[in-house]
């Protein structure tokens, strides 16, 4: 997947902020998500003391993550699975084709995964002769229009139900012309049909993982429609992509994590499939996969650890945060312009694709911090998004505009006398009893929202007069 | 240096950790904070949240009457008396032929199935959740390819929260290759953000609570 630079952020901002289907789109989800995790959270007072274990579990694994990386390979093997470590994106694209190719495989049915889309699996494939099928509602759809997730639980939410016809009616040419195609029920069933034979015929099952289990070696899948199960259950091998940081103790660990990660981010009480697998089928069984694969990424991962964004690893691909975030909740995915949007995506790919590539992604914030009050993990994103910033202030990387008006503003901050001065000249002339609707060089604000008033005096004047109210 | 070992050593770089406190973590097993939900009255918590994530739940029944409730129930709803059922002996118990229209066809699942039946491992009262364990005898297919799935909870083998489950796991001693938590109807909400039940795996779950009158922990099959 190509890349967004600043200046391509910006353009998709503008773009999705004028695109009317999918401001639509927006304004739908951003009223679902919120409410039905704030009503789940209500129903369960446990809730803020499970995350606060969720954090410490994150942690304690972080700072042994050589130990429990062991573990779960170690009793993966012993279960019969093979574990493949992939330092990079290639690593791993390489691994997978060579377990394809050794099979004579052709196909490959996915349940969703982001990894996959991290690395970009899908392409790769293609380019090597084999065809990998989306079979997650939201991921297939996005396959046939050619396009990325946009959002990391919800693949598709730009998506409008009109646009969904338009695509099965392309792709679907098998079918009659004629039949009725308007309503989700009817799409839906369309899917199900279409994608059922895809599971039947492919030779190659790939799932991503919630969760890693080192005391089993069991890969841990959180879903709800059933197609990573079936990616996993009717194929001949099933591989699992996963990056390092997905390792957790112990069962009694997951149930912690079976209680947040869902409410969080669909406001569900458990999602419908919760399903660990270990391993590939033991005799005698009538169905399950011949080989069972874990390929562990690492990708930039290790990298963080050790540095000051070892917090962001605690993430468990949630969502919470860009369903609580003003600034995703306007543009949608899309604008962040690599697989991870949102809060988590401003600070971790950075962390993945280094400051050059992707500096830019922590401006798109307005610092209220509703995303680190949702994140079930407790991440400081607004902290981390401003360890960024400054990141890419000191490697010069922020706009030549920015840096000159950030260095005025010093200026006058270190002189206080001067600094008042030019602020009570401002609150006068800015001064009036209805916003701006209009200021000179403003326009970047104003074209799209009023500039409020003044009330005509400085604050520290009106404190100083004792009128602060 | 082989790729594993390049990661290691970055990820070693950056903990550099004694192990004592990990190995103790594995072997102390230490619980979360514990929902009070799951400890209070397990039938009636069972019920209401397996309710709630859209399954139709049976009053308790007694295992002679297990036959007539499926059938009942597949009537109802229009369904095909012809089942696949899991060849699990724990559905030998039930008096199938006191209704002979009713055919059970023990094996994994086929793609024209339209209806399954299985038994199950345990029920979670926290959240309605059923779980199933596969092996030679209880293939996974049956519990997604069919459109209308029947489970068949023992009200003994309900438990409070998950960590009984994990208990109950390890004492039947290997794990299984799968282990399958069901909350429900498959579901989707992907087009037009309208959830629908039934995206690839059943669109109804029937679950039918059996009473036999054992006290817990009983071997019933």
């Amino acid at each position: 997947m190509s890349f967004a630079g600043p200046a391509n952020f910006r353009a998709s901002a503008a773009r999705a902020l004028a695109d009317e289907p999918l401001q639509q789109e927006l304004a739908k989800f951003s009223r679902g998500f919120q409410v039905r995790r704030v009503e789940a959270a209500a129903r369960l007072p446990e809730f803020e003391a499970l995350r606060d274990r969720a954090r410490d579990i994150k942690d304690h694994c972080l700072a042994h993550l050589d130990f429990y990386l062991e573990r779960f390979e170690q009793n993966c093997r012993a279960a019969g699975g093979q574990v493949h470590w992939c330092a990079t994106a290639e690593d791993a694209q390489r691994a997978i084709l060579a377990i394809c190719r050794r099979l004579g495989a052709k196909t490959i049915a996915k349940g969703k995964s982001m990894v996959s889309e991290e690395i970009g699996l899908n392409d790769f494939l293609a380019e090597n002769g084999v065809r990998a099928v989306e079979t997650d509602l939201g991921e297939y759809i996005l396959q046939l229009r050619g396009e990325a997730p946009s959002h990391i639980v919800a693949p598709a939410i730009h998506v409008a139900t009109g646009q969904w016809t338009e695509a099965f009616r392309a792709a679907h040419t098998d079918r009659p012309a004629e039949r009725s195609l308007c309503d989700g029920s009817e799409i839906m069933a369309e899917a199900r049909a279409v994608l059922r034979e895809q599971f039947l015929n492919a030779d190659v099952g790939l799932t991503g993982a919630n969760f890693l289990i080192a005391e089993t070696g069991s890969s841990v899948i959180f879903t709800n429609e059933g197609n990573g199960d079936l990616s996993q259950t009717l194929p001949r091998a099933h591989i699992v992509i996963a990056g390092i940081e997905k390792v957790i103790p112990t069962l009694e660990d997951l149930a912690v994590f079976m209680r947040v990660l869902p409410r969080s981010a669909t406001g569900q009480e458990l999602t419908v499939y919760t399903t660990l697998s270990t391993g590939p089928r033991r005799p005698g069984d009538l169905d399950g996969p011949e080989e069972y694969h874990v390929v562990l990424l690492d990708n930039g991962r290790a990298d963080m650890l050790g540095g000051a964004f070892r917090d962001m690893l605690r993430c468990i691909r949630c969502a919470a945060c860009m369903n609580a975030c003003p600034v995703y909740k306007q543009i949608g995915g899309h604008a962040y312009g690599w697989v991870y949007p949102g809060p988590m995506g401003a600070v971790l790919t950075p962390g993945l694709r280094g400051v050059e590539e992707a500096g830019h992604l922590p401006n798109a914030s307005t610092f209220c911090g509703k995303c680190e009050d949702v994140c079930p993990v407790r991440i400081p994103l607004p902290h981390m998004m401003r360890h960024w910033r400054e990141r890419e202030f000191a490697r010069h990387l922020s706009p030549a505009r920015f840096r000159y008006g950030l260095g005025l503003w010093a200026f006058l901050a270190a002189r206080p006398a001067l600094y008042r001065l030019l602020a009570g000249m401002g609150a006068r002339m800015l001064g009036r009893n209805r916003p701006w609707r209009q200021l000179p060089f403003a326009s970047g604000w104003t074209g799209t929202r009023d500039f409020p008033a003044s009330e005509g005096q400085s604050f520290m004047r009106l404190w100083q007069a004792g009128r602060r109210r | 240096m082989s790729a594993r070992d390049a990661i290691m050593a970055r990820i070693k770089a950056a903990t550099g950790g004694a192990r004592e406190e990990a190995t103790a973590w594995l072997s102390l097993r230490q619980q979360g904070p514990r929902p009070t939900r799951a400890d209070g009255e397990r039938l009636a918590r069972f019920t209401a949240e397996a309710r709630a994530a859209g399954c139709t739940v049976s009053e308790p029944v007694s295992p002679e009457a297990v036959p007539a409730a499926i059938a009942a129930w597949l009537a109802a709803e229009n369904l095909p008396a012809r089942l696949a059922a899991s060849p699990d002996p724990a559905l030998d118990r039930y008096p199938w032929s006191r209704r002979p229209l009713l055919t059970l066809e023990r094996r994994r699942a086929a793609p024209g199935d339209r209806v399954s039946l299985t038994p199950c491992f345990a029920g979670i009262a926290e959240t309605g959740t059923l779980a199933m364990l596969s092996g030679p005898e209880r293939p996974v297919t049956l519990n997604f390819l069919p459109e209308a799935h029947i489970a068949l909870v023992c009200t003994r083998d309900l438990v409070g929260a998950y960590e009984e489950l994990w208990a109950r796991l390890r004492a039947a001693g290997e794990a299984p290759r799968t282990v399958n938590l069901i909350t429900g109807p498959s579901r989707s909400a992907d087009i037009g953000q309208e959830l629908r039940l039934g995206a690839h795996g059943p669109r109804q779950l029937y679950i039918v609570l059996v009473d036999d009158g054992l006290p817990e922990g009983a071997d019933g099959g």
